[in-house]
């Protein structure tokens, strides 16, 4: 206003913070802008590492490497596929059966449970992703796995025997156990990350489905999930990029055979599994090159699922609106 | 007719002088209203938040085909009466509710009443305009019917026209049906709510402030639209714009710190109230 007059030293300091504004606001926007691109930089650098430490597998194999299931260390022969078949189809299965799991406990847990249960719920869910690898793993081996075998694989087998996924002999650590490990790893962080999402949806939201006369599931459905779709799927992905990277628990349970078989009961292998486990007997050079290039493969492997994820989600989003139509 | 005498004389102050504190009990006016006339008939009604009684012992009966506002200062208990009305808090763990409620003479808080029965039966529109952000302009007109079961499309093509229609929002949209609900401005969007209110077919629309976020002409159109919607149905309507309330409303019901203080038709209210609570308020000496 007219009416104010500053003095001397006040419109001195005012400038003073003004200008320091003036310079604050682009650092930090160049900061910010830094650290993005130190993550690309990290993830190119590591491309390259994984890329140079390769290079006799990819000159002895060529692009046969990736469709090759032979792993023979004995004659230096090594094929990548039975790997990218063990970690895709284990994180398939782990998502399949988290999923579901995760965004209905993410719901319950929003939408459903009694206020009191609500933080003592979180706080346990979130107690189990502070749960080690490998503790879950052992866990896996000496209670999970022989109770799988004993009760949940002949029910299955029993019930869905006449498809091949369910076929073959029993031994406990299989494709499905890794699955099953890889779905535990991965439910916090689907069901944390979901619940922050369902959260976020304004409440006037379900008041005005509850105000058209929805019942309880169908504000869920109308208000709720259409709103959170988006942010849902988005909780997905950052639970498959856990189910592929996820090493330690899975190496444990998933009997670590680089076979690729039908039979979700039979033992399987993963790169990351792989890499772990024989780093250390890696003893010819080409052994050594084969196993980095497991791990290239690895990481681009996890890149593309992520962008096609990505790809999915936004057109998904976009189709949206008129589909229903 | 009535509107425009309402309207000029809201401003006169002249009440003060003439009328003294009267205690003398409210809603005389409305006595000669039988049952058959109320589409809603409150009796004893207070809610509670926790410990906290925000609405104490209100009874009040809402005349069918009509537009009854309430008024009072915010914080009041406006809102929480009108979300009484349609089971609102219902969802709201702390909330409790005693006393009756009768539409059209069946309690909806009785043992055999249906939550979402009842509010299929009492629509209601929002403070701050909500339509589903991820449905387009029609499907979002089409929600109520759906859930209700309506599945054949050309019931629903014609139900949303119509609602559309009614809430004078389809020549605006006739062309772009198909459009995100959130591309139309705030004023359209409001409008869309009720059209998505309306496509229910209630038999009572409740209206929380449906206005306090539009511009003028904005405002306008909803009066507007209101002051047609009566011919076929029972309107309440929270505003805390007096104005607005003397040019829409048939009647008005004042509260003042969770208690109804007066209740009587709106030219009452506004130009000889019983009450002396209810003359500052409407003098504009408080609130
Ligand atoms: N969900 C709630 N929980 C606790 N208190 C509430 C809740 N809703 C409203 N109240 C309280 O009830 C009183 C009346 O609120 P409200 O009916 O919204 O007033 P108005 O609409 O007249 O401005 C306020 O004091 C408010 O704090
Ligand atoms: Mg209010």
């Amino acid at each position: 206003m007219n009416g104010t007059i500053a003095l001397p030293g006040e419109s001195k300091a005012a400038a003073a913070r003004i200008g320091k504004w003036r310079l604050g606001d682009p650092l930090f926007k160049w900061l910010t802008l830094a650290m993005a691109l130190v993550v690309v930089a990290l993830i190119v650098i590591i491309g390259f590492v994984l890329f140079h430490w390769s290079a006799l597998a990819r000159h002895k194999f060529g692009w046969g490497f990736l469709v090759s299931s032979e792993w023979n260390p004995v004659e230096d022969r090594y094929g990548a596929l039975p790997f990218i078949y063990g970690t895709l189809v284990s994180s398939f299965l782990a998502l399949v059966i988290a999923v579901p799991l995760s965004l209905a406990t993410a719901l319950f847990l929003t939408e459903l449970a009694p206020r009191w249960l609500r933080q003592p719920l979180t706080v346990l869910i979130e107690l189990l992703a502070a749960v080690p690898s490998v503790i879950l793993g052992l866990w896996g081996i000496f209670v999970m796995v022989p109770w799988l075998r004993m009760h949940l694989f002949p029910a299955l087998r029993s019930a869905f025997g006449f498809l091949p996924l369910f076929k073959g002999p029993l031994y406990g650590v299989c494709m499905l156990a890794g699955g099953i490990i890889v779905a535990i790893m991965i439910l916090p962080i689907i069901t944390s990350v979901s619940r922050e999402i369902l959260r976020s949806v304004p409440n006037l939201q379900r008041e005005a489905a509850y105000a058209l006369g929805a019942t309880r599931w169908e504000a869920i459905r109308v208000a709720v999930l259409s709103h959170a779709r988006k942010g849902l799927f988005g909780a997905v992905i950052l639970g498959l990029g856990r189910a592929l990277g996820e090493t330690m628990a899975v190496t444990m349970v998933i009997g670590n055979r680089p076979e690729i078989a039908l039979s979700l009961f039979a033992p399987g292998y993963t790169m990351a599994s792989v890499i772990a486990n024989e780093f250390a007997e890696a003893t010819t050079d080409v052994y050594l090159h084969a196993l980095f290039e497991i791990g290239l493969v690895l990481l681009g492997v996890t890149l593309i699922v992520n962008a096609l994820a990505r790809i999915l989600m936004n057109a998904m989003a976009g189709a949206n609106v008129t589909r229903r139509a | 007719m009535t509107t425009a005498t309402i309207e000029k004389s809201v401003p006169r102050k002249r009440l003060a002088i003439n009328s003294p504190a009267i205690t003398a009990p409210a809603a005389s006016r409305l006595e000669a209203l039988t049952p058959s006339d109320w589409a809603l008939d409150v009796r004893d009604l207070s809610v509670y938040f926790g410990t906290n009684r925000v609405l104490k012992d209100v009874s009040l009966q809402v005349r069918n085909r009509s537009v009854t506002a309430i008024i009072g200062p915010s914080g009041c208990g406006k809102s929480t009466f009108l979300r009484a009305m349609n089971r609102m808090h219902d969802l709201v763990p702390e909330a409790r509710v005693t006393g009756a409620v009768r539409l059209f003479g069946s309690s909806i808080y009785g043992p055999e009443a249906d939550a979402v029965a009842v509010r299929r039966r009492v629509g209601m529109v929002f403070q701050k305009s909500n339509p589903f952000p991820t449905l387009s302009i029609v499907d979002n007109v089409k929600v109520g019917p759906r859930l209700g079961g309506v599945r054949q499309r050309s019931v629903l093509d014609e139900r949303a026209e119509r609602s559309l229609r009614l809430a004078a929002l389809w020549d605006e949209v006739k062309d772009r049906l198909n459009a995100p609900a959130v591309s139309l401005s705030g004023g359209q969007q409001q409008r869309l709510c009720i059209a998505r209110a309306l496509a229910v077919e209630p038999e009572v629309l409740l209206m929380d402030e449906p206005a306090s976020a539009l511009d003028p002409i904005a405002t306008a159109r909803i009066e507007e639209l209101i002051l047609n919607l009566k011919k076929d149905l029972t309107i309440v309507i929270v505003t805390h714009n007096l104005q607005q309330a003397a040019r829409i409303s048939d009647y008005t019901a004042f509260f003042y710190l969770g208690e109804l203080v007066e209740y009587d038709t709106t030219s009452k209210i506004f130009t000889g109230p019983a009450r002396q609570k209810t003359e500052d308020y409407v003098t504009g000496r408080f609130g």
